[in-house]
């Protein structure tokens, strides 16, 4: 047996640390907490926590069946808590157009062929490939992060989730 | 066609037995602890661990992005193609007094001194990767070398770790046995159920297990790729080799455990802040902005670039602002 204990947040459980400002503004530092958003955040809300020009990092909560989203350019999905299905769909056609960045919610789910699923727990991450339909399903809230491009379902609300004095 | 650049290498000492070196107006000697770093300004010391560890990541990292401080004097700053060495050039009083030094080389041909140095000022046994448990010494006489370290390459996938033909994943038989900090660490894999067809596509890996398995520390390797949105994690332990100033904004998620980050003035030194990241904390790094960590036990940090060559010429000219959100 190790004595070692390697600290990993959850949902329940995070310690959040933060800015000690000597001669600065904290908001310079855009500091978040993946756990801390996910708990405040609606179901599959795409919570931009990350941002570098285009490219964002979207925190979000999985609880239930998520909507289906397809997407352009390759996504990944990294579980940070709890336990997450991923399902694939091919569809029929290409339902973003190849220049469209960020994911894009769909009203339905796609026709197309199955892609196969993924059953990620935490630290695991999924490719979700482009020009792939996909959907989460958690029976337990869990905490997902994507490495995407800023789209249609990405929501900014620095100010609230951020550390500002 | 690959160019061979000269090093300029004296024969060894003969007491310390370790060769010194001259780049330009730059000269390197060491002794048992220290490594002497002369200019025609001036003249630096600094102990070979420190000096060592940070020459080891400026190797690997190929420059990285803007500016390596080995610390408040000597370093380097990257134009990716051509490098400038430096001496005081990001030092307040160094500038007041005229003292800094400035000399640029094609990247390659820094590279190639670089190299050569830490060759043959790492002792059998010392490992300039490794956290201090868990390497010997640096110091004394010259004994023998550690080329198997030194030379240990950067991963960088180019799609995701375990994709058919990209970088593979870690395991025991592949020579990376789990970190004794991470011997708690769940070894546990995704299931991956594709269709026919599609067992290319449909792939997952555990990268917590596969960062409790690095054997390098401080040393951000590409796992996942989006365009140029690099996830770049990495295990850190002891303190950040360097001072890093940036030339754009880069991220960091805190997938385990704590960090402290010391936040300075890029141009100056000057302190701004302490930034403390424990699990799930994720914050920015300003591109005017230096920073160093510092890791009590082994941890995950998630390194997040946007590797765009546009960005610094756009953050230099003021086209784009040094933070990367404005609220």
């Amino acid at each position: 047996m190790t004595d070692v204990k390697t600290v990993f947040g959850s949902l329940r459980n995070y310690q959040k640390g933060g800015v000690e400002v000597i001669d600065d503004d904290p908001r310079n530092y855009v500091f978040s907490n993946v756990f801390e958003v996910a708990e405040k955040s609606q179901p599959y809300e795409r919570v931009a926590v990350g941002k570098n020009f285009d490219y964002v990092i979207e925190a979000l909560r999985a609880e239930g069946t998520s909507p289906w989203y397809a997407c352009a350019h390759d996504e990944f999905a990294l579980v940070m808590d709890g336990r997450v299905e991923v399902r694939l769909m091919k569809p029929e056609t290409p339902l973003v157009p190849s220049d469209k960045s960020g994911a894009l919610r769909l009203t339905a789910a796609p026709s197309g062929r199955k892609m196969g699923r993924v059953v990620a727990g935490r630290g695991h991450m999924t490719l979700l490939p482009k020009g792939s339909a996909y959907q989460f399903h958690a029976d337990q809230p869990s905490v997902v992060t994507i490495q995407t491009i800023q789209g249609d379902v990405t929501v900014e609300r620095w100010a609230d989730i951020c550390q500002t004095k | 066609m690959s160019t061979a650049f000269a090093v300029q290498a004296s024969e060894p000492d003969n007491y310390y037995g370790y060769r010194r070196f001259k780049k330009g107006a730059f000269e390197f000697h060491r002794d048992e602890y220290f490594v002497h770093i002369r200019w025609p300004k001036g003249t630096h010391t600094m102990a070979a661990d420190i000096f060592l560890r940070a020459l080891q990541r400026d190797i690997a990292w190929n420059f990285f992005y803007g500016t390596v401080n080995f610390d408040g004097v000597f370093g380097t700053l990257n134009h990716y193609g051509t490098v400038d060495m430096f001496a005081g050039r990001f030092n307040d009083a160094y500038r007041k007094a005229g003292r800094d030094y400035n000399e640029t080389y094609k990247s390659e041909d820094l590279m190639a001194t670089f190299k050569a140095i830490l060759e043959d000022w790492t002792n059998r046994g010392y490992d300039p990767f490794a956290a201090p448990e868990e390497t010997k010494q640096p110091y004394g006489r010259k004994d023998g070398d550690n080329k198997r370290a030194i030379e240990r390459q950067r991963v960088t996938a180019k799609r995701m770790v375990g994709l058919p033909g990209d970088t593979p994943q870690r395991s025991d038989a592949g020579g990376y046995p789990v970190n004794r900090h991470f011997a708690d660490v769940p070894q546990d894999q995704p299931e991956v159920y594709p269709e026919p067809g599609f067992e290319g596509e449909v792939s997952a890996f555990n990268l917590f297990a596969y960062l409790s398995r690095s054997d390098v520390t401080w040393n951000p390797s590409v796992c996942s790729v989006v365009k140029d949105s690099l996830y770049c994690p990495t295990s850190e332990e002891f303190i950040l080799p360097v001072e890093h100033g940036n030339d754009r904004v880069e991220w960091f998620m805190q997938l385990s455990d704590e960090i402290i980050w010391e936040i300075k003035r890029k141009e100056t030194g000057a302190p701004r802040a302490r930034v403390v990241c424990r699990a799930g904390d994720i914050c920015a790094m300003p591109a005017d902005i230096r920073h160093q960590g510092f890791s009590p036990k082994r941890s995950m940090l998630l390194v997040w670039e946007n590797n765009s060559n546009a960005i610094p010429a756009l953050i230099e000219s003021g086209k784009a602002p040094v933070v990367p959100v404005v609220f």
